[in-house]
């Protein structure tokens, strides 16, 4: 069980997907100006990584290694439809607000990255928690850059005021930038420098570094 | 004429498929460190983005759209639900097409692209080119101006991305913030920066 665990857990902060890996980043930062449609989203990433890797690695024998991209692609975009329907037939509001990003899991680097490097060797049961810790790391960093944003933008979670604003009678002057493109960027940057400085072992080295020069000449 | 300038423009830099609405990240901040290999990828991107956008709208429109099989006797049947596998499916096979035309015809242009060619399939900048041409329903003209804008722009924040990356190097930048910490910092200022263009209009 042991193993589970940690294709479960590890990629919550050891193993992010987003901080460290770099993957799926591209549709994590459009959703996240309020917290409603990134938890929707989130909610859709993680059903279509765990369904996805699962199917894949269900099939995983009998897929030709040179056409796999294609079979993976398929089975993906299968998911991606059905959580597409589905959306929009009960959250037909907040799905009008995740516009093109829901289409684009297609491409969410985040779930094909897993069925190439996870699924394609692993069983299915192991495939289904990876894809699903995979989908919850992406869920933490979504969740945490879109609270700060809605908290400090609109001064609400989840559309309920939390700092009573100053158009209200409050003392919270809304922050704009914060609902801007730019400040995700800055969230994400910052929030890597954290979690980097945390556990020390993911920063990663300087191609160059700058040395103290004494002597001039060229060495 | 001046609708498609303007089209172009916002597509280009106010609504900058990088910056704007963070579509090919990843690409984007792998490919960024040196100048070279980003130029070769924004113009693999623009041309992708100027053939795959129309050819995804004809697709729509005369075979996916509600009401759009009625040349064939079923004006009942509405296909757009099907959209996105068709979608990564034409994106696919045009992107393998290209290559092959190009190691047939232009062997040298084939190499300086390389490995940037297949992995433009699972580039959200292409896929969300065409997903935003179907929501806010462009017309054909549209489409061509939007996909070459797109693109466009895409390849110009690449280049601008990978332009000041390299300049980076020389640059003492805190132990954790090292490598992709400091690169959001630096698109998230690049992104402010192309916030200054909204609000143009010719």
């Amino acid at each position: 069980m042991g193993d589970a665990r940690k294709v479960l857990i590890d990629p919550l902060v050891d193993n992010n997907p987003v901080t460290l890996q770099v993957l799926g980043i591209c549709s994590a930062l459009a959703v996240t100006t309020s917290l409603l449609p990134a938890l929707l989203m989130c909610v859709a990433l993680t059903a279509v990584a765990a369904l996805s890797t699962a199917a894949i690695s269900s099939i995983r024998n009998r897929i030709p290694n040179n056409i796999r991209i294609i079979v993976h692609m398929t089975i993906i975009a299968s998911f991606v439809i059905i959580v597409d329907q589905l959306l929009r037939a009960y959250a037909f509001e907040t799905s009008k607000q995740l516009s093109v990003f829901v289409g684009l899991i297609i491409t969410n680097c985040i779930v094909l990255g897993r069925a190439e490097a996870f699924a394609m060797k692993n069983g299915v049961g192991l495939s289904f928690l990876d894809g699903l810790g995979n989908g919850l790391g992406y869920s933490v960093i979504l969740i945490i850059v879109a609270t700060i944003r809605e908290l400090t933008g609109a001064g609400t979670l989840l559309g309920y005021p939390i700092l009573p604003l100053v158009s209200d009678g409050g003392w919270y002057e809304a922050n704009g930038l914060m609902l801007l493109p730019p400040s995700a960027f800055f969230i994400i940057g910052l929030l890597i420098w954290g979690v980097r400085s945390w556990r020390t072992a993911q920063a990663e080295h300087p191609d160059y570094r700058i040395h103290q020069v004494h002597r001039t000449e060229v060495l | 004429m001046a609708d498609y300038l303007n089209l172009f423009i916002q597509a280009a830099f106010v609504e900058n498929l990088a910056l704007a609405f963070f579509l090919g990240m990843c690409t984007f901040l792998a490919v960024s460190k040196r100048v070279e290999t980003a130029i070769g990828l924004g113009a693999a991107v623009v041309v992708i983005q100027i053939i795959t956008v129309p050819a995804n709208y004809v697709i729509y429109t005369f075979l996916l759209q509600e009401g759009a099989l009625a040349w064939a006797g079923l004006p009942d049947v509405d296909l757009s639900f099907l959209g996105l596998v068709v979608y990564i499916g034409v994106i696919a096979a045009l992107v393998q097409i290209l290559e092959m035309t190009l190691d047939k015809y232009f062997p040298k242009l084939y190499n300086a692209l390389g490995i940037f060619l297949p992995l433009i399939t699972v580039n959200c900048a292409i896929l969300g080119g065409t997903l935003f041409m179907v929501e806010r329903n462009y017309d054909f003209g549209e489409t061509l101006v939007f996909g070459f804008g797109s693109g466009f722009g895409w390849a110009l924040a690449l280049i601008g991305l990978a332009g000041i990356r390299e300049k980076l190097k020389y640059s003492d930048v805190p132990v954790g913030l090292q490598g992709l910490g400091i690169t959001f910092i630096i698109v998230g200022l690049m992104s402010l920066s192309f916030m200054g263009f909204s609000g143009i209009k010719l």
